[in-house]
């Protein structure tokens, strides 16, 4: 079996980093690092295939970046295609999806495995697009995954519990944080990581028109980018072992209690 | 501005609290027409209709397909000949996957995590980055009809007293491979207190429990006060709770009367989930979490110690 994992390269949760005022690009010369959120989609895949399947990553970058790519090699995934294009910059949903759907029709995965949504970027919507483009099925919002006789049953989150979907193989599945518990890459992964091929593609490779990604392909524009009105805050205080009564009165004042 | 599309989510009948959100913002700014899925368009026409949908266009009874698909093939059918402005989408679980499915159905992107939308001449999406702090502007420059996916609790229902929308069916075509996926079996998990996005009160917990085992204190002082229960990022993803209790950017947004966040330093990712609350009371035994530049009352300690002593105060009263 082969799966297919879109993985994105952020810059590091922990310092995002700030919107270039007048390129309306978030600044990314900091390093990059694999989404947290793709790390599940990759163990997910790692534990599908098991010991005879082949699993493919998916990336795309506007520079050759390759960081998070070799962190995701290194939890023990096979091979990557990496689309390294400058006109990538500035994509949005619908062109990230474009480029990705190629590239995947290129693998011919059996499953293509998704996260729900990027850390940075959180449109939420690239997946069932991928899904769209490639004419898939697909279920997003998934809490189990298993997969038997040509078909993936999910547990698919809902706003009241779940729901038990099954769908033909192949299809393609956005899993939840949370749904595996993702592996720390091994000493020995990370060494192997370097010798395991990863394809660079440019997007005329994939046939498709820099008219289609970047801004230009974007169809929207930022008009103005402000600084939010501030929340104040309040009154901080040490516990000294009173800090529950200030709660209490607290919430008297408000007459929740 | 035209003819404004709000996807409805209904059940039994019942219309959802974001729709009637939608509704309310999508009538400020033209005529409005439901889009619908579910076998449920007659019972929910009346609510639907006080809240200022003139029409209600359902695809019927899905047959246990998934929403995304279907709804999108039976909107993209007819957007020609309705030919609305802007359709208008909650950010949920379907209207995620039927936006999706429609802005590559019409080749026209998606204006995601919407808070507010202007009228100037075109629509304008208002979308808050970093955790907040900086509101950023989008329109569309084409001529197509502007999808919108919209945050809960953007804006607030209101019933205008109009009398029931008229319903009318329309087909989903042929869906082919995409349409391949089936729900076999619905699973509601029985929560007793309200729903977490639409309690008064919302009691959660993050890293700062230490263990999975410290999670009943939040679930305790949640109920004694009526409410709901969450959570951060980091303790659903480490398995403490399921991914229905998180607040944040991936998870709920929240605006409840009072948000008490126990044992959570405040990452960018939550913060944009609650900082709407009316009034946010935080316990974290760092000094610099940065939940306290938003709590109105911080209290600096050990939710061990605290969380225990404030369910026996309540006890007591």
């Amino acid at each position: 079996m082969k799966v297919a994992v879109c993985v994105k390269q952020i810059p590091d949760p922990a310092d995002p980093g700030e919107l270039n005022l007048e390129t309306k690009t978030l600044k990314r010369d900091v390093k990059l690092i694999l989404d947290e959120s793709d790390s599940y989609g990759v163990e997910m895949a790692l534990q599908l295939v098991g010991d005879d399947g082949e699993v493919v990553l998916v990336s795309m970058v506007p520079n050759n970046e390759r960081n998070g790519l070799n962190n995701a090699l290194a939890m023990g995934a096979d091979s990557a295609v990496l689309v390294s294009d400058d006109a990538l910059a500035g994509s949005d949903a619908l062109g990230t999806a474009k480029v990705l759907a190629a590239a995947i029709r290129r693998i011919e995965p059996d499953l293509v495995l998704a996260a729900t949504e990027s850390s940075d970027g959180y449109t939420g919507t690239v997946p069932e697009q991928i899904a769209e483009l490639l004419e898939l099925p697909s279920v997003t919002f998934a809490k189990e995954v298993s997969i038997a006789d040509g078909s993936v049953s999910v547990k698919r989150q809902t706003e009241e519990g779940y729901d038990d979907v099954s769908c033909p193989l192949p299809a393609l599945v956005s899993v939840t944080a949370g749904v595996v518990e993702p592996r720390y890459p091994s000493f020995k992964g990370i060494m192997a990581a370097k010798s395991k091929p990863v394809e660079e593609l440019t997007i005329a490779d994939l046939g498709i028109d820099s008219s289609q990604v970047g801004w230009s392909g974007g169809g929207q524009e930022i008009v103005s980018i402000e600084l939010a009105p501030e929340r104040e805050a309040g009154e901080v205080i040490e516990d000294e072992g009173d800090g529950h009564e200030r709660i209490v009165a607290f919430l008297e004042e408000l007459k929740v209690i | 501005m035209g003819t404004i599309w709000v996807h409805a989510e209904t059940k039994d009948g019942q219309v959802s609290s974001i729709t009637l959100e939608l509704l309310a913002k999508a009538r400020e700014l033209g005529d409005v027409v439901a889009v619908h899925a579910g076998s449920d368009a007659e019972a929910a026409a009346a609510e639907l209709g006080a809240h200022g949908a003139s029409r209600v266009l359902t695809a019927g009874d899905l047959d246990g397909g998934l929403i995304g698909p279907a709804l999108a093939s039976a909107l993209a059918a007819v957007i020609e000949s309705e030919s609305p402005s802007a359709i208008l989408f909650g950010t949920t679980y379907g209207g995620r996957d039927v936006a999706g499915r429609l802005s590559v159905k019409l080749d026209a992107p998606v204006i995601t995590n919407v808070v507010d939308l202007i009228d100037d001449g075109g629509l304008t999406g208002v979308e808050p980055v970093f955790g907040g702090t900086t509101n950023v502007k989008t329109k569309f420059t084409g001529d197509t009809t502007g999808i919108f996916l919209v945050r809960p609790k953007s804006f607030t229902a209101e019933s205008t007293g109009g009398g029931p929308a008229e319903v009318t069916a329309i087909p989903v075509p042929d869906l082919g491979n995409a349409g391949a996926a089936k729900i076999t079996s619905q699973f509601v998990e029985e929560s007793d207190g309200p729903k977490l996005d639409e309690a008064a009160i919302v009691v959660s917990g993050g890293r700062g429990l230490g263990e999975a085992e410290k999670y009943h204190l939040v679930e305790d002082l949640a109920s004694k006060l009526g409410g709901a229960a969450g959570a951060s990022r980091a303790i659903v993803d480490a398995g403490w709770v399921p991914y229905s209790y998180q607040v944040g950017q991936t998870g709920k947004v929240v605006k409840p009367d009072v948000y008490i966040a126990a044992g959570i330093s405040g990452a960018t990712q939550h913060m944009v989930g609650m900082k709407g609350s009316k009034t946010i009371i935080a316990i974290n035994k760092d000094p610099e979490a940065p939940i306290f530049s938003v709590a109105d009352l911080g209290i600096i300690g050990d939710v061990h110690k605290v969380l225990p002593a404030l369910l026996e105060a309540l006890d007591a009263k």
